[in-house]
């Protein structure tokens, strides 16, 4: 019998890593240093290669001569089932600095975790991919903490890109049926764990960065959500459109 | 004592030893390789947008990544080339700054625009394979430096050359519309790839003192020919057609003979008439300009934390 919720998890890892890939590949060619742009565009590199596998695995999962295109090109919205924050616009530097940053330290943990996964193949996966995330983790907060405590446009910036993604970061530890589901099996990380791991790295990072801390008392912030179960903001129908307008114009095609 | 030294000079070049960036070169000489390396990375980084133009949009998940790796490859290849620049005394700020006042030029056949996805193998396997025939020889090229970024970048190119033909063939026995595609992709690049030779060998004044100093191996109108030749057999295993009527096989030559090159319109796109210009250098110069505050930034936090280790010593 399939395992419907180990195919939404893996979709729900894959999408997270594919969505923000695309996200990061806009940059190609437009960064602000050229050094940059290659750190940038590796990191797309690296994130559309964890979702090749993870959509191999759940296209293995789900049989019906689904395949990682069909998986990626082939699903509307609604099936989606990546984070908000992975498919907000770039912004300027600052925002997609922070949104990576956040999301790495986030991936960083989970990664950390599912490499112990009792099942075999998110295992071996989630501890590939924790290469690249370490590195990912490192170079955004480097970035961070260079923005945050370089000049004051720098920071000002910084403190923007705060306020506009500061609301999407909660969703990261929302656990959804899915991922209850497979937690007690020992197959996914529940989300809810890495809350406390990822709000310490975040708050020291913004401390060496010198930037106020985002976390409020009583955790009373208003927090979006819905991505992990297919609701999502205006933005990712676009990005959808734009990636797979040749797979719908010309269906059944080969490329 | 400067005719001695101008002998020396030229001396070591026969002899196929490297000029180094600490040797006594003639002024002429480091001013023609500065203008073209720079212009050759130049090249690198603009080239990149026409086929960053399709990363978002390609067709499968494989193809996507095997074009940002190759987009990114350009921008490891502008790297090379400005370091490689920065040894004959010029900074990369300056080399920015020539191509953003358009004083310093980039190869013109990044001016024409990318309209199908076909356009990603067209670039592949003509514009890199023309490039290559250019650059193949540059490996040897007197300066050491030079010589040294081209080889790594010839080893990149032809990869990425295979990878274009490739798509070209994926896309040759699919549909009509991929069919259609493929060639009317062909159509398009066919002429501004011949192009990129630059002008023939009778209106290249600078040829034979490159050629001399041993900065350039071959005749633009040679590796021309020699591109034409291989392209002619290799569009037969596409089953497409290069769009020249006058393409023939000459036996008495040993050559393919092929149609008049339009020099009018290579001239016009090297003028800023092209159908891309003003786009591709807005889109660098916006980049460059939206960077500056994240540049300013990395510089401040640079001085603060060198300050701060002075302190602690």
């Amino acid at each position: 019998m399939k395992n419907q919720s180990l195919i939404d998890y893996t979709l729900h890892l894959a999408d997270n890593a594919l969505i923000i890939g695309h996200r990061n590949s806009e940059w190609c060619g437009h960064g602000p240093i050229l050094e940059q742009d290659i750190a940038i565009s590796n990191i797309a590199l690296d994130l559309i290669g964890q979702a090749r596998n993870l959509y191999q695995y759940a296209a293995e999962l789900k049989g019906d001569h689904a395949t990682e295109d069909s998986l990626a090109y082939l699903r509307d919205g609604w099936d989606f089932k990546n984070l908000l924050i992975t498919e907000l616009p770039n912004g300027d530097w600052a925002q997609t600095i922070l949104r990576q940053f956040f999301f790495s330290t986030y991936q960083y943990f989970l990664y950390q975790q599912l490499q112990h996964s009792k099942d075999e193949r998110l295992a071996a996966i989630a501890a590939k991919a924790l290469k690249e995330v370490t590195y990912h983790l490192r170079w955004s907060s480097e970035w961070v903490i260079r923005l945050g405590d370089g000049t004051d446009e720098s920071k000002q910036r910084m403190e923007k890109a705060v306020e506009e993604l500061y609301a999407f970061t909660g969703e990261m530890f929302l656990p959804t049926d899915y991922e209850k589901e497979l937690a007690t099996n020992g197959i996914s990380v529940g989300p809810e764990s890495l809350k406390e791991k990822w709000t310490d790295k975040v708050r020291s990072v913004f401390e060496e960065a010198t930037l106020a801390s985002p976390f409020k008392e009583n955790n009373s912030a208003w927090m979006q959500s819905g991505g992990k179960e297919g609701k999502h903001t205006e933005h990712l129908g676009f990005v959808l459109a734009e990636m797979q307008f040749l797979q719908r114009a010309y269906p059944g095609a080969e490329w | 004592m400067e005719i001695n030294l101008e002998k020396h000079f030229q001396d070591t070049v026969d002899a196929e030893i490297k000029i180094e960036p600490k040797d006594w070169m003639p002024e002429k000489y480091r001013q023609t390789l500065l203008r073209q390396i720079s212009q050759h990375a130049h090249s690198e980084i603009v080239g990149m947008l026409p086929e960053a133009n399709w990363i978002t949009r390609a067709p499968s998940l494989r193809r996507k990544a095997i074009l940002l790796a190759k987009v990114q490859d350009e921008a490891g290849h502008g790297l090379y080339l400005y370091s490689s620049a920065e040894t004959l005394g010029i900074s990369r700020e300056e080399m920015y700054d020539q191509l953003h006042t358009g004083k310093a030029k980039y190869s013109s056949i990044f001016n024409y625009p990318t309209i199908t996805w076909a356009d990603m193998g067209a670039i592949g396997w003509l514009v890199d394979g023309a490039a290559i025939m250019n650059q193949v020889p540059l490996c040897r090229a007197s300066y050491g430096p030079y010589a040294r970024a081209m080889v790594r970048i010839c080893k990149e190119e032809s990869f990425h050359q295979r990878q274009g033909f490739e798509l070209l063939l994926t896309l040759s026995k699919g549909n009509e519309a991929q069919k259609r595609m493929c060639q009317d992709a062909i159509n398009r690049w066919w002429w501004p790839s011949i192009m990129m030779f630059g002008p023939p060998d009778d209106e290249s004044p600078n040829t034979l003192q490159s050629v001399k100093w041993k900065i350039k191996r071959f005749t633009n109108d040679e590796l021309r020919q020699k591109f034409v030749d291989v392209s002619a057999e290799q569009v037969k295993l596409l089953g497409m057609v290069l769009p020249d009527k006058n393409l023939v096989w000459n036996e008495a030559r040993g050559h393919y003979d092929f149609g008049a090159i339009d020099w009018n319109e290579f001239w016009n796109v090297v003028k800023g008439n092209g159908p891309c210009n003003k786009q591709r250098l807005e889109t660098r110069k916006k980049a460059w300009e939206d960077g500056a505050w994240v540049r300013e930034a990395a510089m401040a936090y640079a001085e603060k934390k060198k300050e701060k280790n002075v302190k602690a010593a």
